[in-house]
């Protein structure tokens, strides 16, 4: 769907999801160098750094695909 | 992050570190600057209040299950699974799978064609103007009772978690919804309701996922279940063969009959604030593949709902209680399990993250409500009781400020709930005042073409009024849960069951009884309205992966494969 002017629905989507996961990856990996005092439980699979890295992932194709001026719908 | 589990500060379960709270901030941002940007697609009526009509299938199907999917789906429902265990998912397949299926093959055809804003719009043409009124009135206001709902629930669980102010969060979000309805309408409110929806899975999906690695697996997660509970907390249905033999008192009666047969149909396929997303689809095959493509995802969301709940039987080291005995003990209750096993999880970033899904989850249903109460005040009521001859602007200017009124409404009503002491029960029991008379009305009408305008309101009137003395007489006099739910074990969600079923029966009875005394339309005031004088447009053109029947038919095995799964 096509919104006012160029914007995909998609595309802010996949803004929303790369920046976030963005923000997540980069808190996993400090956290690996930093390692907090308190720990959440399964903290050694670090999942903030994967699932950080898969929603940028996700989130920079749609970007990508979806980006303003290329008529996707 | 701190975790602060069952330590000497109470009032607030985790702190958030700087990334979590850009990550919230960052999605108030995203949603406002979606409601500021789709400002100017939104100066007609068709596209303030129907979107344009144009959203493909999956634009209309994601919003219409995001719609539904507020602080009740995510709060409420890990909740029920703590206390009722597998049970609750009942809500999610059969008591939602088959009515969307319904609506998808056999509604929407109807409700398109006769290209109505709403569902009391339909019954305005259908039945006439009597019956629009009252269904109008009383669907604006369970709109505002139930966004008002949300709002406490987002208020309380942001107080639980964060330790915010109730009455910061309540203004807060009220103010952002209210912003991004009013400048976009319903168009604003799909877009962001995609977003919400996606931010949801984006921010549960690890609960189960790490959950799951915790307790062991599923068949780790059953024995350990079965010892800090009961081993009839992981069985669908093979304890409710009778009300005593399973955490909900329920029988197997009311799960099919009441739930999946009367509360579901009516709520799925007559409730205007799930309905109005399908009708702004752009053509007919899309709006009978939108149902069909929520109805695919709704029987996923038990993986991020009830599944949490499950878990936190196995794996939280406290026992949850209800919420007056959590407020009176400082203890945890059953609505805070999503709170707690985000806590258990989740680190920095991570947590804004799942913050960011409840938050959007609360919003989403809160939008929702206001969006379809703008439409229904706006066409069903201003503009058919009060005034007829505005211009178009006039009803676009009129659901702009509804919107605002609306959402001061529902803050109003935010303050009132806080008192009740069970959300799910509360909102069940008002589904069965409006909802499940609403759709013998509505199924005879599409269905039944003898059925007359009289028939149709005093059966609705008779089926809500029925409904409303039942639970009075229930309060009064507690013995009467027995005549009402067939037992004196029936625990209040199975009482509702009943309920919806009696007065969908009373509602039924009446339209038919008075239809046969009355006078009926002609069939040429029928066409496009009801089954049999209706030309339905032929799918032959498309292929058969393209026709809506295929996929309806793929959902309907899967709902079959996962209910004898966990039988």
């Amino acid at each position: 769907m096509k919104t006012g002017g160029s914007l995909s629905i998609w595309f802010f989507i996949g803004a929303s999801l790369l920046v976030n996961g963005l923000l997540i990856f980069g808190a996993g990996v400090y956290e690996l160098f930093h390692p907090p005092e308190e720990q959440v439980v399964l903290h050694g699979l670090h999942a903030n750094v994967w699932w950080g890295g898969i929603l940028a992932v996700i989130g920079g194709v749609y970007c990508i695909y979806f980006a303003p001026g290329k008529g996707r719908l | 992050m701190t975790l602060l589990f069952a330590s000497a500060d109470a009032s607030r379960l985790v702190r958030l570190s700087t990334v979590d709270l850009v990550i919230i901030v960052f999605y108030f941002a995203l949603v406002l600057a979606i409601g500021f940007y789709l400002k100017e697609r939104s100066n007609t009526g068709e596209d303030f209040f129907m979107a344009g009509r144009e959203m493909t299938a999956w634009i209309a199907g994601l919003s219409f299950l995001s719609a539904n999917l507020g602080s009740l789906e995510l709060m409420g429902w890990a909740g029920a699974a703590y206390q009722y265990g597998i049970l609750a998912a009942h809500w999610y397949w059969i008591g939602a799978i088959p009515a969307m299926l319904f609506l998808a093959l056999v509604m929407m055809p109807f409700y398109y064609i006769s290209k109505t804003h709403s569902v009391p719009g339909y019954l305005k043409l259908r039945f006439g103007e009597g019956s629009r009124a009252l269904s109008s009135i009383s669907f604006a206001l369970m709109t505002v009772l139930m966004s008002g709902i949300n709002m406490y629930s987002m208020a309380l669980v942001l107080k639980i978690i964060l330790g915010w102010n109730i009455n910061f969060s309540i203004w807060v979000s009220s103010l952002t919804v209210a912003i991004y309805v009013s400048l976009g309408g319903l168009r604003s409110a799909i877009f962001n309701e995609v977003l919400q929806f996606i931010l949801i899975w984006a921010g549960a999906l690890l609960i189960p996922i790490l959950g799951l690695a915790d307790a062991g697996g599923w068949g780790a997660l059953k024995t350990r279940i079965a010892t800090n509970a009961s081993a009839e907390y992981t069985h669908l249905w093979s304890t409710l063969g009778r009300f005593d033999d399973n955490p909900m008192g329920i029988h197997w009666t009311g799960i099919v009959f009441g739930l999946g047969a009367i509360i579901s149909f009516g709520y799925w396929t007559t409730d205007f604030l799930v309905v109005q997303r399908v009708l702004s689809a752009k053509d007919l095959r899309a709006a009978k593949m939108a149902p069909i493509i929520g109805a695919g995802f709704k029987m996923m969301v038990p993986f991020i709902v009830i599944l949490p709940g499950l878990l936190a039987l196995a794996v939280l080291p406290m026992k949850l209680t209800g919420e007056a005995q959590a407020i009176a003990t400082g203890g945890h209750s059953y609505n805070e399990v999503l709170p707690l096993m985000l806590a258990r999880y989740c680190g920095p970033g991570l947590l804004g993250l799942g913050i960011t899904a409840l938050i959007a989850g609360f919003m989403s249903g809160m939008a929702g409500n206001v969006s379809a109460f703008t439409t229904v005040w706006t066409y069903d009521i201003y503009r058919a009781l009060i005034k007829r001859d505005g211009s178009d602007q006039h009803y676009v200017s009129m659901g702009r400020w509804s919107t605002i009124i609306g959402v001061i409404i529902s803050v109003g009503t935010a303050y009132l709930v806080m008192d009740f002491k069970s959300i799910m029960d509360y909102v069940q029991a008002l589904f069965s005042f409006f909802i499940a008379p609403l759709f013998g009305t509505v199924i005879l009408g599409m269905l039944w073409k003898r059925a007359t305008p009289a028939g149709g309101f005093l059966g609705l009137l008779a089926g809500t009024l029925s409904s409303i003395g039942m639970w009075a007489w229930v309060k009064v006099d507690s013995s009467a849960l027995r005549y009402v739910a067939l037992s004196a074990h029936a625990r209040d969600m199975a009482e509702n069951m009943y309920r919806a079923l009696w007065s969908w029966v009373v509602c039924v009875l009446v339209t038919i009884a008075v239809s046969m005394l009355t006078k009926p339309k002609p069939d040429s005031e029928l066409k496009g309205l009801v089954y049999g004088v209706t030309d339905i447009p032929s799918e032959s053109y498309v292929t058969v992966f393209h026709r809506p029947w295929f996929w309806a038919s793929v959902v309907a095995v899967l709902f079959l494969m996962v209910n004898v799964v966990f039988w």
